[in-house]
């Protein structure tokens, strides 16, 4: 009845799992007391969980990924502590746990926190930047959300229900398969991504489609906000890289499900096959991640120098560059793996090239602060901290590109604090920036800029600290995901590192308290204006928060900084004419096909996990149901009519007209 | 905040007159470029039709999944002489009764062209008769295709026997469970069209459909290349 599943799968025995579940469930047995308490159930039901605006799915979307990444950061603490207390002692990690915790850390924070973070500010910035009204498939967009959300609570679940694979990030071959991982750990991974995964390359397509199809009259290719572009090669890459990461796991699947052998010891299976594809989609996956983030830097560096982006087309052209060259060096993360020193030479050579891409762009935002009136409000802390710190990661990148140092560094700690200190650097630093930088755009009030500023020094000083003496530890020598380390030598290192870790809690606790106390003093943090940092693309012309239909009319645009230009004419003494007349605008009604999607979805995950088939049968004919009544709807849309469009309108230049006249008054 | 915002109220960003251009390198704007609601989507005449965008949209889904294809194809080529000791392609695949395969699934590629004519005419009898007839013969492909596994699977040549099989069965399998998908969507639109008859979005889905049916065409073309004529010729 039940397959695979029994009392057994929950784990009595061992408390810190037991102990986080409740505490897990109770924080939401507590938000949903709280919700059903102050009746906002049919609120979040109308207006967020069915919604299908690309704003509030955005938003949806970075508030999966920033609670997913304080789980993932409770998994770091746990590595970073645990590891020091072997110094002395056992620990409080069996080892057993210990791999599902370093397993899960990267599973989580790559898939559901870096992704969902980059695709939440990709979702709410790129169609306001593009000047249009929503992307090119609102429900799909909420499908997208909701299957993500849905690979997540997978995870999250394994916590508590069997156990999380204990197989790396990257479950590699044969270690993934039946015979050396019979548990539900390596199925848990496997349904979570493949489901979430799904509702990436939906992303990957929709966004695509709008950037190439939906943008305001004027906006030529080259007038598309940098951001736009780095989004549209981020997503270009999902199109062409999930796919094979879907492949590779439906292969490993059919090995663990059916007997295949396609990655197995044994009957011909080809485990280093496995290791080839999926780094084959695995390194266009690091540029997925950060394309977005230097995007954003760039738009950030521009905005508080107040100055254009130096070197837009050259900008334009590195991100492209990067993007079809992300496919040519998967194989610099198996160098040792025997192919050879003439295939290990070029991939070398390829890896190091496209570190040019990556310096044309360092050269452009320098050049772009040269000579600006550098305002340093969070957002541009942020930046700077990763220009800085990004530089030394990438280095010690193009150091391990060398085969011959790889042979040496592959697999240590060296390795660890490279790729931490790109990706902290990049993705994260680069979504703290923009999730600042566009916050006041999404709810209407800027973030406190003190809270803010406190998050970013103790961020990077904790950065500093625990990822700098990873790389001495890892030169001497020690290797990576070391449950017990028992080496006098190495404790002063592991003990920086871990006190750094205590100072990135400082940081990640100051933002917390940044967010509760911006909301408690929204008042006074209000952006009237919809342009609190005196921004230059299409976002900041509309009011904060935007209305759902963001443009009461699609601007006309004439070069690639359009509000900025607006703004100068208006300087200048040419006002623009006010629209004489509104029309109605037509919107995508809400529609709770993703939410349903995803709870079937998720009985289905759930049912292959434990090899509960008739469940599955159940979701896949539910599934099949929901996109049925979802086909045979009638009416897709509704009208604001043309006296709401024009309420709205003027209130936002009446907002703006308040506020000009008290500066003005003010001098 | 700079003085930058100081100036008169921007209200509107439809301003016309203006020349600034940092790089100079937006082309002048005539006016002579706006496509109206035919608009490509380039960027001149804004956003694309919902047509375009549907059936655009719609392509960028299919190359990926022939992503999904590519890596199916490729851990073939690898795996395509590792038998393991077992059956190999020569021994097992037959000939005669994929070029029956093939004829099924060509030709009903070829009869939904034409009922996409049809549906071009408005014509509702002959678009169903067609995509019936394409269903038929989609149908009778798949079951060609899940006689020649069972016939296998009966032999003791089943995936599980060795890695060539298993890339063979998942490759093969991958795209006849596409044309199974295919079948039940050809089904559920079918219905559609009959209640809704030719309204925008089913004429846009009915596009999709074709596109899909089409794709798998071009999968199979390489399956019967690849797969069977070099696997009996090797």
């Amino acid at each position: 009845m039940l397959g695979k599943l029994d009392w057994s799968a929950i784990p009595f025995e061992e408390p810190i799992p037991l102990i986080a579940a409740l505490v897990v469930f109770l924080g939401m047995v507590g938000v949903a007391a709280w919700i059903t308490w102050k009746g906002w159930w049919g609120y979040l039901w109308r207006e967020w969980i069915t919604s299908v605006d690309h704003k509030r799915i955005g938003i949806m979307y970075v508030t999966l990924a920033a609670l997913m990444l304080l789980r993932g950061f409770v998994d770091a603490i746990m590595m970073r502590t645990h590891q020091a207390a072997t110094l002395f002692g056992e620990g409080y990690l069996p080892s057993d746990h210990y791999d599902q915790v370093f397993s899960a850390h990267g599973t989580i924070m790559i898939f559901f926190a870096a992704m969902p973070f980059i695709i939440g500010l990709m979702n709410f910035v790129v169609p306001l930047q593009l000047g249009v009204r929503d992307v090119a498939f609102p429900t799909l967009n909420s499908v997208g959300f909701w299957l993500t959300a849905t690979g997540a609570l997978l995870v999250n679940l394994s916590l508590v229900i069997g156990e999380f694979a204990r197989t790396g990030w990257l479950p590699y071959a044969p270690l993934s398969e039946l015979e050396y991982s019979p548990g539900v750990g390596v199925d848990y991974y496997l349904w979570a991504i493949q489901i979430s995964g799904v509702g990436t390359l939906l992303t990957g397509v929709n966004l695509v489609t709008t950037i190439l199809k939906m943008r305001a009259p004027g906006m030529g290719y080259l007038r598309m906000p940098i951001f736009c572009w780095t989004a549209l090669a981020s997503n270009l890459l999902i199109v062409a890289a999930f796919p094979i990461l879907t492949a590779t796991l439906a292969m490993l699947t059919l090995d663990r499900y059916f007997g295949f052998h396609f990655f197995t010891n044994e009957a011909g299976g080809n485990p280093m096959m496995f290791v080839n594809l999926i780094w084959a989609w695995g390194h266009p996956e690091v540029y997925i991640l950060v394309l977005p983030a230097f995007g954003l830097f760039s738009e950030i560096f521009s905005t508080f120098s107040s100055k254009p982006l130096f070197g837009y087309r050259s900008m334009v052209a590195a991100t492209l560059f990067i993007c079809i060259v992300s496919f040519m060096v998967w194989l610099h993360h198996f160098f040792t793996m025997g192919a050879g020193p003439n295939v290990n030479a070029a991939f070398g050579i390829a890896t190091s090239v496209i570190a040019v891409g990556t310096g044309v762009k360092i050269y452009n935002w320098l050049f772009t602060m040269y000579g600006g009136r550098i305002r340093f409000d969070t957002p541009m802390l942020w930046a700077l901290g990763f220009i800085t710190t990004f530089t030394i990661g990438g280095m010690t990148g193009v150091l391990l590109a060398v085969p011959a140092a790889d042979f040496v560094l592959h697999n240590s700690m060296f390795l660890v604090a490279h790729f931490h200190n790109v990706i902290i650097s990049g993705v994260l630093f680069g979504a703290f920036a923009g999730f600042t930088y566009w916050f006041p755009k999404a709810f209407g009030f800027r973030l406190h800029e003190g809270w803010g500023k406190a998050a970013f020094w103790f961020t990077l000083a904790g950065f500093i600290l625990v990822f700098a003496p990873l790389y001495l530890v890892g030169l001497q020598g020690m290797t990576r995901r070391l449950q017990s380390v028992p080496v006098d030598a190495w404790a002063p290192y592991l003990l920086v590192a871990l006190a750094g870790i205590g100072v990135m809690m400082l940081g990640a606790a100051c933002q917390v308290i940044q967010l509760f106390v911006s909301i408690r003093r929204r008042e006074e943090l209000r952006d009237l204006t919809g342009d609190p940092w005196d921004g230059r693309s299409l976002e900041w012309s509309t009011p904060s928060p935007p209305p759902d239909f963001n443009f009461a009319r699609l601007p006309h645009v004439e070069d690639e900084e359009p509000y900025w230009t607006i703004k100068q004419r208006a300087i200048e003494g040419q006002p623009p004419e006010a629209p004489e007349s509104y029309e109605p605008v037509e919107m995508p009604k809400n529609s709770p096909t993703g939410f349903v999607t995803a709870f079937f979805a998720t009985a289905i995950g759930f049912a292959l996990i434990w090899h509960i088939w008739w469940l599955a049968l159940i979701g896949a004919i539910g599934a099949y149901g929901t996109f049925v009544v979802f086909a045979w709807r009638d009416e897709a849309e509704y009208e604001i009519p043309a006296s709401e469009v024009q309420r709205i309108d003027r209130a936002r230049l009446e907002a703006r007209r308040t506020w000009h006249e008290r500066r003005e008054a003010v001098g | 905040m700079s003085e930058a915002t100081t100036g008169a109220l921007p209200s509107d960003i439809s301003a016309r007159s203006g020349t600034h251009d940092p790089y100079r390198i937006g082309r002048p704007h005539d006016g002579l470029h706006g496509h109206g609601s035919e608009a490509t989507g380039h960027g001149e005449g804004g956003p694309a039709s919902r047509f375009v965008i549907t059936a655009y949209g719609f392509w960028i889904f299919l190359l990926s999944d022939i992503i999904i294809f590519s890596a199916f194809f490729a851990s073939y080529a690898v795996l395509s002489r590792a038998t393991a000791g077992g059956p190999t392609a020569p021994e097992l695949f037959e000939l005669p009764s994929v070029a029956v395969q093939t004829g099924l699934l060509l030709t009903s590629s070829f009869t939904s062209g034409l009922s996409s004519l049809a549906t071009h005419r408005r014509d509702m009898a002959w678009t169903q008769i067609w995509l019936l007839t394409s269903g038929l013969l989609g149908a009778g492909f798949l079951l060609l295709e899940v006689q020649e596994f069972t016939a296998m699977i009966g032999e003791g040549a089943g995936p599980t026997r060795s890695a060539f099989l298993s890339s063979f069965f998942a490759l093969v399998g991958c795209h006849g469970l596409h044309v199974g998908l295919g079948l039940l969507w050809l089904g559920t639109m079918m219905a559609q069209l009959w209640v809704k008859g030719f309204r925008a979005d089913i004429r846009r889905r009915l596009h999709c459909f074709n596109l899909f049916w089409h794709a798998l065409d071009i999968v199979w073309i390489a399956i019967f290349s690849l797969v069977y004529l070099l696997g009996v010729s090797s």
